[in-house]
């Protein structure tokens, strides 16, 4: 079968989709050639399944929170069983749509510069429904995929090359084309009319409007377990934090960045209690900012996308406590906008080549230094 | 006895197959090749033709572009074969020999007395003056160049590589002979292994000793470098391996050109791995006949490490800079849903496979690249393995991007292959680091020389 698909063969075109499925089936029998004689074991494909696998917890609690909300908005209690099927309605649709959507564009692409599909956007696939709320029609879904594949990724050279995370944008996209799908109080539960009293804002927003209300309905220990709505995957702070902790222990995300995303916007949403406006937002408790809206999602899956953060270990510091520091300032200056985590992200991806350059630039600059030194002493 | 510089970056390799600290016997082979292709950039003119009857030590080829250096023969006989490859580029410069190996009674030359050039000429006519590799580039030196210093590790922590402690027995006095003999053409600096490395390496004298602790490349000559008295652009520094210090040693304390070397063969696939002497250049097939397995029973021979080695035929010659022979399994079989299996045979540097939680177990890796080639996509892997103060990441992509200025702002006249010999091995996206990096470096040469 093979011989079809190589130089010459009567498949060729299709040769990077024929490598991509042997080679997933397969690891292949490549034999170092020049420079090292052994290898390490890992490769991008396994780099990609740790992320998928640490995404499982956030995403199974997603779908069970999807139909629990869901019921909660008609007034009615499910089983657990109920709840996880609603929610599997929701979100494997959305989750075929976005991976052929996103894969079909991959494999032409690859096609197209005769080059082998990467594996990066096995992950984004997952992601982009993650970040979604429920409601989210399966066309938009498909649109913003497209997007964000076709003009974040393919247009920079794919994965690797990309300075934007895809899957952000992809949100981004439609928040910003499509605003009454993706923010406001009815687009989390998939219901057309809620029982009557049945409030559908979402912590963040609650809290911008009436903070005592908020707090009451979402304390801590609600929001870190996740029972509150929100988009599907970025509820549940503790089945995040088991991901992000599985992350860390394979060393597949950098703790650098993740743990100082958590201390930046601690210490702003402390300072914005202590010395801040008079505003609701700004006198949310630093600590429920942490498990409010997107911010633990954001800081576990997103901001540690090695691609698209600072490269440089110093400058992975500098980026972790911007990207905190950036989401809860959009957060309480900007009642408009009140889920800051996604554009926190994506400006500190635009800003990260820079950061990174003062870094290296730092490095360079020591060089010349010790340079000049010695031909002074001469 | 100075601090010790603990190297915290770095990667043990813990490759099945390590040698006992004892000689194994072996006969020594008839044939015996000096490579051009073990010398970067070299352009070598010939001096014997296939069929001329040589005495040990004398030329057969010399330099094109530095006609002073000589390459000399290891053993007396005949000329049996001058290989050449593509476009004619002379591969192996063959010779068997119509005696055992010995060493060849030549002139003394009283260290103390002699001067800076009467020593350099003496180590162009004996051939010793190619043990040494100048930095940047590591090329054949420039015997008419003012170098800053001179620089030898004492140690390898390259997987399975010989311990020079024991190499060295018997030949102290001679290491020190020649560590005065390069004190005479720059400043000597010596990289030991902690403070418990053999007496003629701590206690040396005539030169600066500075221990290193830290796991591979710490013993790489170029970390050790950029740790004591780091490259700058316009300077050029030498290097030379213990061994070679010994032979130089040799030459000037009591007039003898030894060509003896001890090489230590290792690897998951040798039965019995062992050290043995040999000669410069010699053809392995005596060492590794019956010991190690062959390419036939799924094996690859190389001379050198398995991170920086050659490979080389059974029946092939041992390349000239290297104390090692390493065997490994041949890996050219595909594996069912490799990406995903726990994966607890399987050695990394990542913590992706379960092997991290194994401890100190020691692993059969083969050839096998385990993945294809890739964008960059995972960072700061190249730089947990490169204990210098150097941006590797930043740097390869200088080197892709051909962008020279880059290039030596970033450093690269620090560095070579075997320095980034680790970021090879780790790097999730398979690129082969080394060869881009000597690309690079050949560039450089080219354009800014």
């Amino acid at each position: 079968m093979k011989p079809n698909f190589e130089k010459g063969g009567k498949y060729q075109k299709f040769q990077a989709t024929f490598e991509a499925f042997e080679s997933f089936l397969f690891a292949p029998a490549t034999t170092n050639q020049s420079g090292v004689h052994i290898r390490d074991g890992v490769d991008l494909k396994r780099v990609i399944s740790m992320v998928i696998i640490a995404l499982i917890p956030a995403m199974l609690f997603g779908i069970w929170n999807t139909g629990y909300q869901h019921y909660q908005a008609l007034g009615l209690e499910q089983s657990f069983f109920c709840n996880f099927i609603y929610g599997l309605k929701i979100f494997v649709p959305m989750a075929i749509v976005s991976y052929v959507v996103g894969l079909t564009i991959e494999f032409a692409t690859a096609q197209i510069r005769g080059e082998q599909v990467n594996e990066g956007f096995l992950a984004t696939g997952l992601l982009i429904p993650l970040i979604m709320p429920a409601d989210v029609p399966l066309w938009m879904v498909a649109i913003a995929t497209a997007f964000s594949v076709i003009f974040v990724k393919e247009v920079f050279g794919g994965t690797g090359m990309n300075i934007w995370n895809p899957a952000l944008v992809a949100r981004a996209f439609l928040f910003f084309a499509y605003p009454s799908k993706m923010s406001g109080d009815s687009v989390w539960y998939g219901v057309d009319q809620a029982v009557d009293g049945f409030t559908g804002a979402t912590a963040l927003s609650l809290a911008g409007s009436n903070i005592d209300v908020a707090t009451a309905k979402y304390d801590f220990m609600t929001a870190f377990m996740g029972y509150m709505p929100g988009s599907i995957g970025e509820t549940s702070a503790l089945c995040i934090l088991i991901g992000g902790l599985f992350l860390l222990l394979t060393g597949v995300a950098s703790w650098k960045v993740m743990c100082s995303v958590f201390v930046g916007g601690a210490l702003t949403a402390f300072l914005f209690n202590q010395f801040g406006p008079d505003t609701n937002i700004a006198h949310l408790p630093w600590y429920l900012h942490l498990v409010y809206g997107g911010f633990c999602f954001g800081a576990v899956f997103m901001a540690t996308d090695p691609v698209t953060s600072c490269r440089t270990e110093t400058g992975k510091y500098i980026f972790g406590l911007l990207v905190g520091f950036v989401a809860i300032v959009v957060r309480v200056l900007n009642p408009g906008y009140p889920e800051g985590m996604m554009l926190a992200i994506l400006f500190m991806n635009t800003v990260a080549p820079l950061i990174d350059y003062f870094v290296v630039d730092s490095n360079i600059s020591r060089r010349k230094k010790r340079a000049l030194k010695v031909a002074k002493k001469d | 006895m100075s601090d010790v510089i603990k190297l915290k970056k770095g990667l043990d390799i813990r490759l099945k197959g390590k040698a006992d600290t004892v000689y194994g016997q072996a006969a020594s082979p008839e044939l015996y090749a000096i490579k051009p292709t073990d010398f970067f950039g070299l352009k070598p003119k010939m001096q014997v033709k296939e069929g001329d009857k040589i005495e040990a030590g004398s030329t057969l080829f010399t330099d094109k572009n530095l006609t002073d250096v000589r390459f000399v023969s290891p053993v007396s006989g005949i000329v049996e074969a001058i290989r050449r490859g593509e476009r004619r580029a002379i591969l192996e410069v063959v010779v068997r020999a119509s005696e055992k190996p010995a060493p060849v009674e030549i002139e003394k030359l009283d260290t103390a007395k002699a001067s800076r050039e009467q020593v350099i000429d003496k180590l162009l006519q004996t051939g010793a003056w190619t043990y040494f590799r100048q930095r940047p580039y590591n090329v054949i030196a420039n015997p008419t160049l003012n170098h800053k210093a001179i620089f030898i590790s004492t140690f390898d922590t390259a997987p399975l590589a010989p311990d020079y402690d024991h190499v060295i027995r018997g030949n102290e006095e001679d290491f020190q002979a020649g560590v005065d003999v390069l004190a005479k053409i720059a400043p000597v600096y010596i990289g030991t292994h902690g403070n418990n490395s053999s007496k003629a390496f701590i206690g040396a004298r005539n030169a600066t000793v500075t221990a290193f602790e830290g796991a591979h490349p710490a013993g790489c000559v170029g970390v050790q470098i950029n740790h004591t008295n780091p490259i700058n652009a316009g300077e050029t520094v030498l290097t030379i391996q213990p061994q070679e210090v010994v032979a130089i040693g040799k030459i000037f304390a009591q007039g003898k050109l030894d060509f003896s070397r001890v090489v230590v063969l290792a690897g998951p696939e040798v039965r019995k791995p062992l050290y043995f002497r040999t000669t410069l250049g010699a053809q392995v097939s005596t060492i590794v006949a019956g010991n190690a397995k062959t390419a036939d029973e799924g094996a690859r021979l190389i001379s050198g490490n398995v991170l920086t080695g050659k490979q080389i035929a059974a029946d092939g010659f041992l390349g000239y800079y290297d104390s090692q022979l390493t065997a490994i399994t041949e890996g050219n079989k595909s594996e069912f849903f490799g990406w995903i299996t726990p994966g607890c045979n399987k050695f990394s540097a990542s913590r992706t496979f379960f092997t991290w939680l194994q401890g100190k177990k020691e692993y059969t890796l083969d050839t096998n690249t385990h993945g294809e080639q890739r964008a960059i996509v995972v960072s700061g892997e190249m730089e947990k393995v490169f204990p210098m103060d150097i941006y590797p990441e930043h740097l390869i992509k200088a080197i892709l991007d051909r962008d020279i200025d880059k290039m030596i702002e970033l450093g690269i006249y620090e560095v070579v292959e075997e320095d980034m010999a680790l970021c090879d091995f780790v790097n999730t996206s398979k690129l082969p680091i080394q060869k881009i990096l000597r690309n690079g470096l050949a560039l450089m040469m080219e354009e800014v020389g």
